[in-house]
């Protein structure tokens, strides 16, 4: 069922609150990509309070649902959502990025609990997903897998090898989300390398995909209902969102994809995102 | 005829068939022996042989086409699902073309992929560069967590595939084209993953071989006792990491004189990894390595190949040779040198 009046007060109200402390984080920890993370908030809150099969108090449950953040700079944004889905104390973000901390800028899959693969460098979390996906078939199980990746990442080859491999082995377990938030490190990804037509090129790849507002909780609620429904093959929800978004001064400035905040910057980006909430 | 481990062959059978049959047969009786494994190609299911897995367990093997760089990232997150990949492409392509995701997915979330990496060294001679190997031990050498190994024959080629099982977390296993000639007896010689095997008894020199090469080096042996009186002793490193250190060291107070023969660029692999060995042992001896000398090799056969570099039998007898007649500090104080 998509999500009701109710469910969508209370995941907006979990929204905001991960992008508060997104604030923080970035503020402890000297630094971090908040960019690209604030834009997938959306994205994961539905995910991790709506969809999948998880259980934060059996990490390694086999038959949970898999969550791979192809687009590993989001380390950020995603620490603090497992933090807040009970994966970890809220209190290790605070090491977060300092000597021996288990969280750092890209997720280490053996030391940060809830992380599936360990992801950073571009284009290698959608091959893991598939061999996720893959080994369900393998393995008789009905897990399934659910998959961000970012759309500077989409340069890489290997994401159309993957892209390719899941439409031939049909992976109707297998979602993937596209945060299409146009910005990647040296500016407007039409400007460094151009991808579009994109919902296109998913779509002659051999992909299903819808294409939704990336900070709309019920359209991403629909847009995932499809993927479950959808048996022929893999879903590509192609989320149209807003690099930085809720921090004012930060939304689509790439310089922003990186960056370290001080305290009155903290107060600042906190406080537009209060009032944008 | 007597089987060994549970095989449905024999040793007899292995002297028809190329490391890559061998690989594919056992792969395939293994594959009834643990229900977790899968075999991934990229299009080379019937050049790297595994494609004898694929045929008798269809549902459990999967082409990624042309695309090695998914497919490591894919076995990878077969290995996070409790499956047991193994990995076949050509060393070239294992090594490089999908070195990251090699070292990033499967090494660094030591994860349970096994690679076998055929076509290693020249041994695709008349493919030319574009298809050898001669940089691939120096590469993945320097991923932590991979075992690295090097079989000889097609004997040890099934040994090394048995073993990886009882390694949790990733193996490179390299092998050649497959025309080697077999270079043990029997089966049973004790293989041990990280332990070198003594080919050939000697106290005057030690040829440190792996691959390929260790059949020369056997066979130089042989003809120097004969011909030149020489004694020397052969050492089989079938594993390049973890690399038997004691048995190097051995060989450095024993023979005082060591070479290394690979079908591999000298920078690196197994002459590069003996050298460490040797140097940080304290103990100094004459040593030389034998290989490709930094240098893309031409096309040809690899016969050719490996008797342009000298590490075929001609080869490595003149290499002997030649570190025989070598001045070096020759004293037997060993308690002046650390």
């Amino acid at each position: 069922m998509p999500i009701n009046d109710q469910e969508l007060g209370e995941l907006k109200r979990i929204a905001k609150k991960i992008r508060l402390d997104i604030v923080d984080v970035t503020g402890w920890s000297g630094g971090a990509h908040i960019g690209g993370s604030l834009s997938m908030v959306e994205i994961l809150t539905i995910l991790y309070w709506k969809y999948m099969n998880i259980d934060p108090a059996r990490p390694n449950w086999e038959d949970r649902d898999r969550f791979v953040l192809s687009k590993g700079h989001g380390g950020v944004g995603h620490a603090v959502v497992l933090a807040h889905r009970g994966y970890f104390p809220f209190e290790d973000l605070k090491e977060f990025n300092h000597t021996g901390s288990k969280l750092g800028m890209h997720l280490d899959s053996k030391k940060a609990v809830g992380v599936e693969a360990s992801t950073g460098s571009m284009g290698h979390g959608l091959s893991q997903a598939v061999g996720m996906a893959l080994g369900a078939r393998v393995l008789k199980k009905s897990w399934r897998v659910y998959c961000v990746i970012g759309d500077g990442e989409s340069n890489e080859g290997s994401i159309w090898e993957a892209a390719m491999a899941a439409a031939h082995y049909k992976l109707a377990n297998l979602t993937a989300f596209l945060d299409r938030n146009r910005m990647m490190i040296d500016g407007p990804t039409e400007e460094v390398m151009s991808l579009e037509p994109l919902a296109d090129k998913w779509a002659a790849f051999g992909w299903a995909v819808r294409e939704v507002d990336g900070h709309d909780l019920r359209q991403l609620s629909e847009a995932v209902e499809f993927a479950q429904s959808h048996l022929a093959g893999p879903v590509m929800v192609l989320c149209r969102t807003v690099k930085g978004k809720g921090v004012d001064f930060m939304e689509n400035d790439p310089a922003w994809h990186y960056g370290g905040l001080s305290k009155e910057l903290v107060e600042r980006a906190k406080q537009s995102v209060e009032r944008e909430g | 005829m007597a089987k060994e481990g549970g095989l449905t062959w024999t040793v007899y059978d292995a002297d028809k068939m190329t490391q890559r049959e061998i690989y594919g047969l056992v792969l395939s009786e293994l594959g009834e022996e643990y229900p977790e494994i899968v075999g991934l190609s990229a299009d080379l299911a019937k050049s790297t042989k595994i494609g004898t897995f694929g045929d008798k367990f269809p549902d459990r093997f999967f082409n990624f086409g042309i695309a090695e760089q998914n497919m490591f990232g894919v076995a990878a997150g077969f290995a996070k699902a409790g499956l047991i990949p193994f990995v076949s492409t050509f060393s070239v392509f294992a090594s490089m073309r999908a070195a990251e995701f090699l070292r990033t997915d499967c090494c660094y979330q030591n994860l349970n992929v096994k690679v076998i990496a055929t076509h290693g060294g020249t041994s695709f001679g008349s493919a030319g560069s574009t298809h050898h190997a001669t940089e691939d031990l120096s590469i993945v050498r320097a991923f932590a967590n991979l075992v690295v190994i090097v079989p000889a024959d097609a004997i040890e080629t099934a040994h090394a595939v048995r073993a990886c099982m009882k390694i949790q977390g990733p193996v490179y296993i390299r092998i050649g084209r497959g025309f080697e000639p077999r270079v043990y007896e029997s089966f049973d010689y004790g293989y041990q993953v990280g332990k070198a095997v003594e080919m050939h008894p000697g106290t005057d020199i030690t040829v440190i071989a792996c691959g390929a090469t260790v059949y020369h080096a056997v066979q130089a042996a042989r003809i120097l006792k004969q011909d030149d009186g020489l004694s020397v002793r052969v050492l089989n490193m079938h594993t390049i990491k973890p690399m038997d250190e004691e048995a190097i060291m051995r060989a450095v107070t024993e023979t005082r004189r060591i070479i290394t023969v690979e079908d591999h660029n000298v920078i690196g692999g197994l002459g590069g990894a003996v050298a460490e060995v040797i140097a940080g042992g304290g103990k100094g001896c004459a040593f030389q390595r034998v290989g490709i000398p930094d240098t893309f090799c031409p096309h040809g056969y690899p016969e050719d190949l490996m008797n342009l570099y000298k590490i075929d039998t001609d080869g490595i007898i003149e290499k002997v040779r030649e570190i025989m007649g070598r001045d070096f500090e020759a004293d037997e104080d060993w308690e002046d040198e650390v």
